[in-house]
């Protein structure tokens, strides 16, 4: 009986059973202290499900062996070009959404190429690079928003002044166009099923590309770069693949999140957002060298409803931020937990 | 030579995991004296040495039985610092120098000469400041008594590979009271006349009262400075000549004598001369570290099975290797009758080659992965096997999970895989049906020629047997040619038309398996053209 | 002992490179060496000139950040030494000074024994939060930095956690005037005028240090107008740093810190105890990083409660890296070049971006993609580097 409970302890993983018993603490909390239990059902789901693509985007950057993206800020800046030149041209709704993301999506394939390319080069040392490589893009970025021949006053300062807002707000842009496609409301709960539809969407296609013939591919040379090549894999190849559709799902996943958020946030915004998305990945149960979609939606999941739940209820109770100060501790806590368990590469 | 002993062994027993490696070992060593050991790959010789060398292995696997006794008093080694301390060196196979360092930084390695000073005296000795001018010093000392002419103040990194082995030796003669020192293999990585000079060396060495443990498989070395000889077999000494009283013939059949029974039939020998090849290899060069091939040449006969061996590092394992492109090589490879490219796994496959790996856990498996998944992927990747589209997208290429399934289980069922089904992950098995999974992944492929390398290895006995006999069943129901590559040489006896030796990366002779063990240990120990020759 | 005959022994034939080729290629190395070091110099020179900017101005900020900020710079070297990589976890050590400073100004203990206190408060801190640093890193053996990274962040959160709820309700504190106005939490800003210049000027009554160096300069260069103010006391501390790692590279412990940085596997067969070296490396680093803090603030004047530590860690990594190290070496020289380079281009950044595009902004956000970036590039290329040197060892064997 006891080795049965601790084996299965072991199974789930110290670091979720403690979030989740967390978790539950806070909704018991929450209803003790009588508050609007619908609305806060209905803000988890948004954020997991807003959240979800920047964490999906993890999956096939660790199956093709490169740990998790710590580089997604580059993916990132890709969306967000791809958002306010779609404003530039004057597209609303949902062609201001898709017509972004047609933008997006091929520059965050090359994107993710070179940079693809580039980790070929650096085998081993993918995440201390590429969190590196992220922060410099972004940062270069910040250059990019201030002096880019965009004028739409949507998105310039309404008195003067350089370069693009710091927020621009998406309103009458596509705010919300995926949240409330389909919405409907049940028990008092606001359900934004579109956006949830786009998460399973994208999540099917991550997990049917998994099953192909190069999905395979790119997993074994994942897991095994060896095996791969004596199967006449092109290792190189598939990790070149794996960070290009992790590239793109990161530009997909900041217009998605940016559309719920309702603003467009750029300069040094992007520059953290890989963090996260990391943190939740690992929470959900995955390591630096494997990962799955169930490891996503459980880790999307734990890790944002804590946030939303924790800030109104350390709110009713202490003074302050506290959830900001959760994230950081839990989510870099988690990431350090992950590096310091599995073993080395060199 | 004198009655007292430097170093004796006794009774050396160990285990591991219930599997008997050395079986009462017994060696005695006289002060100035050289005492080879010799024998095959895993006969033992690494553990004993490890015992003598208290590597913590050996207590973590749950220590070992028998006496040390040094200068007669019986001593308890229990880490590579208490060895050292009671005088016993240990020279390397692979260079334990700092590349970055002098060669006095290394000779003095973590036994530096210091100062003491200000502030060592409030913090402590290891503040104390080196002195150079002394540790300088004694590195040439050492140097000198080697004869090695060298700057002491240059970088390790500066000097050719064949000087390292002598800064090496430098370093524990420096160690004042050194008794025993042990050579690992040290011609190994030597050109031949570097190898001739160690051997004036170690002779100095003895001169100075020092002892020598010398593990070799060169036996024309060993007969050169070995007063006497130990030849270890499967865990037990077999021999323990005197130079004078033996020969090259002697320690050969020594090292390889086994009783072998045979589990496949005897060929024809007139049919077998009829039968066309199915592989000829030219001139065969592979980059493979520490089994590197130099200039093979070698045909393999449509049907049979060829065994290939030879000592480790000869670079028997990097033939298969080289043809299936794992590792860099040149050469020319004819496939019935066809030139096919080298350095590409994929042509090799497309050829209809296949490969059963050495590196099992490195190349043979994806051990967080299923057993159908394990089978399946190498023929999806390059024969397009197990794919199926959605509607007319042709482009889109799926895993058809239910002809996987059905082929597994198939399989399964043919090699009697021992598992919970067929999508256990593969790290979950044992080491037999491990590699039959992995020679299921092989046949998939349904290849004409199937290279397997070191079937057996790190599996149990009874699973041994059953992998053996599977390939003989591959071979006689399939017609299947299979070369195989085995340390063993009693496995490719049991099971090979031909046995083939290979030593210093080229072909030393061809063997019928009831050839005579002299003959074995002779091509083994590369002795066998020499003595043709003369 | 034994016969003195030299022995003979086959040479590698690669070995033998012709001299010529050997100077050019000397010329090359050195090049490539120090490529970093010249590339941000011409964008420095570059940039002042375009900015036109008076010399005066230009020389007295770069002698004030100097002083303030090659102490931290030089923390980072002994890591390295050891094989540890860029220690990002030094923000550990600067938290460790904060804390110190936040005490001192709680029991308003002021002037120079104020900060003398807080450095016998910071030790004891920054050497338990080196030696749980130290703990972890050794956990992730090659993946040294971005755990130390990571380590920073998460350190951060305890910390935030710690001076904004812990103060003020675990922790009881009777000086309101540290605290927000609820009473729980420390301000974002603590006055530390009370210790300003404390060490700066710990001498300015004692000797006229600056007087006598303006007299040397006026003996050389005959009248001048202006001379950058020497901070004496810092200055002395500065070269005592070095003067002690110069003297630690030299020791017994400096030897097997040298030795572990190159090989672990090798240290440990020669029988010196990886691990703990490894511990100690960063235990030093991070209280020499909360000693710099202390430097650092006590020229600022004010500590900004939640964000002066923040920071650090990336300012003088990409300050070290600037001066030509990289991951595995590191020397005194370098630290202090890239120091200077560094903060000169912190300072003439925004001026050329103004002059240039019309907005300093886009200099001040130079400046920071050129931290990253640096950081960024060396990273990628010592990856690169001992990607190709294991590709080589396979090959030569």
């Amino acid at each position: 009986m006891r080795s049965n409970a601790i084996s299965l302890i072991n199974n789930i993983g110290y670091p979720r059973l403690i979030i989740a018993s967390f978790l539950l603490l806070l909704l018991i909390m929450a209803f003790v202290l009588e508050m609007d239990m619908p609305d806060l059902f209905s803000s988890v789901l948004i954020r997991t499900a807003m959240n979800g693509i920047l964490v999906l985007a993890m999956v096939p950057s660790i199956k093709a062996g490169l740990g998790p993206n710590f580089a997604l800020p580059i993916g990132i800046v890709c969306g967000l070009v791809g958002a306010v030149v779609s404003i530039e041209m004057g597209y609303q709704g949902f062609a201001g959404f898709f017509s972004a993301l047609a933008i997006a999506i091929p520059l965050a394939i090359l994107a993710g190429i070179i940079y693809g390319y580039l980790l070929n080069k650096v085998k081993g040392q993918e995440m201390t690079v590429g969190t590196y490589a992220g922060f410099s893009i972004a940062s270069g970025m910040c250059i990019f928003w201030l002096l880019a021949p965009l004028y739409s006053p949507k998105m310039i300062w309404p008195y003067g002044g350089a370069g693009l807002r710091v927020t621009i707000t998406l309103d009458g842009i596509f705010d919300k166009v995926l949240n409330n496609f389909l919405s409907f409301e049940i028990f008092g709960m606001w359900v934004p099923t579109g956006l949830i539809l786009f998460w399973i969407i994208c999540s099917l296609l991550v997990k049917m590309f998994a099953r192909s013939k190069t999905g395979l591919a790119m997993q074994a040379a994942g897991s095994n770069p060896g095996f791969a090549r004596s199967s006449g894999i092109n290792v190189n190849q598939t990790r070149i693949i794996g960070n290009t559709i992790s590239t793109v799902l990161g530009a997909i996943g900041i217009l998605v999140y940016a559309q719920s958020y309702g603003f467009l946030q750029l300069y040094t915004a992007p520059l953290f957002m890989a963090f996260p998305a990391v943190a939740a990945i690992l929470i959900g149960g995955a390591s630096i060298n494997k990962a799955t979609i169930t490891h996503v939606f459980i880790g999307t999941f734990l890790f944002q409803s804590l946030l939303v739940v924790a800030m109104p209820v350390t709110n009713l109770i202490i003074q302050g931020n506290m959830a900001e100060i959760a994230r950081i501790i839990i989510g870099n806590g988690m990431i350090l937990y992950a590096l310091t368990r599995s073993v080395g590469s060199e | 030579m004198s009655v007292d002993l430097i170093l004796e062994m006794k009774g050396i027993e160990k285990d591991y995991y219930g599997n008997k490696v050395l079986k009462g070992i017994d060696l005695k060593l006289g002060p100035g004296e050289v005492h080879a050991m010799i024998g095959e790959n895993g006969a033992g010789k690494s553990t004993l040495m490890n015992i003598l060398f208290g590597m913590p292995v050996i207590r973590k696997t749950g220590g070992f039985k028998g006496q040390i006794l040094i200068d007669g008093n019986e001593v308890t080694i229990n880490s590579p610092e208490e060895a050292m301390a009671l005088g016993i060196g240990m020279v390397h196979q692979e260079f334990m120098l700092i590349p970055g360092f002098t060669l006095t930084e290394n000779i003095k390695l973590n036994r530096e000469i210091t100062n003491p000073n200000l502030i060592s005296k409030v913090l402590g000795q290891k503040l104390e400041g080196l002195n150079f001018n002394k540790m300088n010093q004694d590195a040439r000392d050492a140097l000198d008594s080697l004869g090695l002419a060298v700057d002491e103040t240059k970088l390790i990194s500066g000097l050719p590979v064949s000087y390292m082995q002598f800064v090496e030796i430098a370093r524990e003669i420096d160690k004042k009271n050194i008794k025993v020192m042990v050579f690992d293999e040290p011609t190994a990585a030597l050109t031949e006349e570097d190898a001739e000079t160690l051997l004036v060396v170690m002779k100095k060495i003895t001169d100075s009262g020092i002892s020598i443990l010398f593990i070799s498989h060169r036996l024309d070395e060993v007969l050169k400075v070995a007063d006497r000889i130990t030849v270890i077999r499967d865990g037990e000494i077999v021999g323990q000549p005197n130079r004078q009283n033996t020969s090259v013939h002697e320690l050969a059949r020594l090292m390889v004598g086994r009783k072998v029974e045979r589990v496949k039939k005897e060929v024809d020998q007139e049919e077998f001369l009829t039968r066309s090849e199915i592989m000829r290899i030219k001139n065969l060069r592979v980059e493979m570290p520490g089994e590197a091939v130099k200039g093979l040449d070698l045909t393999i006969k449509q049907g049979e099975i060829l065994g290939i061996g030879g000592l480790a590092g000869q670079g028997k394992i990097g033939i298969a290797n080289g043809i299936m492109g794992l590792y860099e090589s040149t050469g020319e490879i004819y496939f019935q009758g066809q030139k096919i490219g080298l350095n590409s796994p994929t042509e090799a496959l497309k050829q209809g080659l296949a490969f059963v790996s050495e590196d099992r856990r490195g190349v043979g498996l994806l051990l967080d992965e299923s057993i159908e998944r394990n089978i399946g992927l190498t023929a999806m990747q390059i024969q397009g096997k197990f794919l199926k589209q959605i509607a007319r997208f042709k482009f889109i290429n799926l895993e058809d999970h239910d002809i996987l399934r059905k082929h597994a289980l198939k399989m399964i069922e043919n090699l009697d895989i021992r598992c919970t089904g067929p999508d256990q992950l593969t790290q979950r098995l044992s080491g037999g049906n491990q590699q039959k999974v992995c020679i299921a992944r092989a046949i998939t492929m349904n290849p004409e020629l199937l290279f397997v390398s070191e079937p057996t290895r790190g599996i149990d006995v009874g699973a041994k047997k059953i992998v053996l006999d599977l390939l003989v069943r591959l071979n006689e129901e399939r017609g299947m040619t299979i070369v195989i590559t085995s340390s063993e040489m009693a496995e490719l006896k049991m099971i090979a038309d031909r046995i083939a030796i290979v030593y210093n990366g080229e072909l030393e002779g061809i063997l019928s398996p009831d050839a005579s063990d002299v003959e074995f240990g002779l091509m083994m120990a590369g002795e066998y053209k020499n003595k043709e020759v003369s | 002992m034994m016969m003195n005959e030299g022995i003979k022994l086959s040479e590698d034939k690669g070995l033998k490179v012709n001299e010529t080729n050997r100077i050019k290629d000397r010329l090359f190395k050195i090049l490539q060496r120090n490529i970093v070091p010249i590339i941000f110099t011409i964008t420095c020179l570059f940039g002042m000139m375009m900015a036109n900017i008076p010399i005066p101005f230009l020389l007295t900020s770069i002698f004030t950040r100097i002083f303030r900020n090659s102490f931290m710079v030089l923390s980072l070297i002994i890591p390295v030494m050891a094989g540890m990589g860029l220690n990002f976890g030094i923000v550990l050590g600067a938290m460790a000074g904060q804390m110190a400073l936040v005490a001192i100004t709680h029991w308003e203990i002021t002037g120079g024994l104020g900060l003398f206190v807080a450095f016998i408060i910071t030790t004891p801190i920054a050497l338990f939060f080196g030696w749980l640093a130290g703990i972890i890193l050794n956990k992730a053996r090659g993946r040294e930095m971005i755990t130390s990274l990571i380590l920073g962040f998460f350190a951060n959160g305890l910390y935030q956690l710690f001076f904004l709820y812990f103060m003020g309700t675990i922790i009881p504190i009777k000086n309101k005037t540290l605290m927000l106005s609820t009473g729980v939490g420390v301000r974002n800003t603590v006055d530390l005028k009370a210790i300003k210049y404390a060490l700066d000027r710990a001498f300015t009554g004692i000797i006229d240090f600056n007087g006598w160096l303006k007299g040397i300069a006026e003996m050389i260069f005959g009248q001048i107008t202006f001379m950058p103010y020497v901070p004496l006391a810092t200055f002395l501390l500065i070269i005592l740093l070095c003067l002690g790692l110069k003297f630690f590279t030299k020791t017994k412990m400096g030897q097997e810190f040298r030795s572990v940085g190159q090989n672990n596997h090798i240290s440990e067969i020669m029988g010196i105890n990886v691990e703990k070296t490894r511990i100690l490396s960063v235990v030093i680093s991070t209280v020499l990083a909360g000693w710099a803090q202390l430097i650092f603030l006590q020229n600022i004047g004010t500590l900004n409660t939640y964000g002066s530590h923040v920071q650090v860690g990336l300012f003088a990594v990409a300050a070290l890296l600037i001066g030509g190290a990289s991951v595995t070496r590191a020397t005194i020289g370098q630290a202090l070049l890239g120091t200077v380079l560094f903060h000169t281009l912190f300072i003439i950044a925004p001026l050329t971006g103004q002059v240039l595009l019309g907005d300093p902004q886009v200099g001040e956000y130079f400046r920071v993609f050129a931290a990253y970036g640096v950081i960024g590039v060396a990273l990628g290329l010592h990856a690169w580097q001992k990607q190709r040197e294991i590709r080589d060892k396979l090959k030569s064997d």
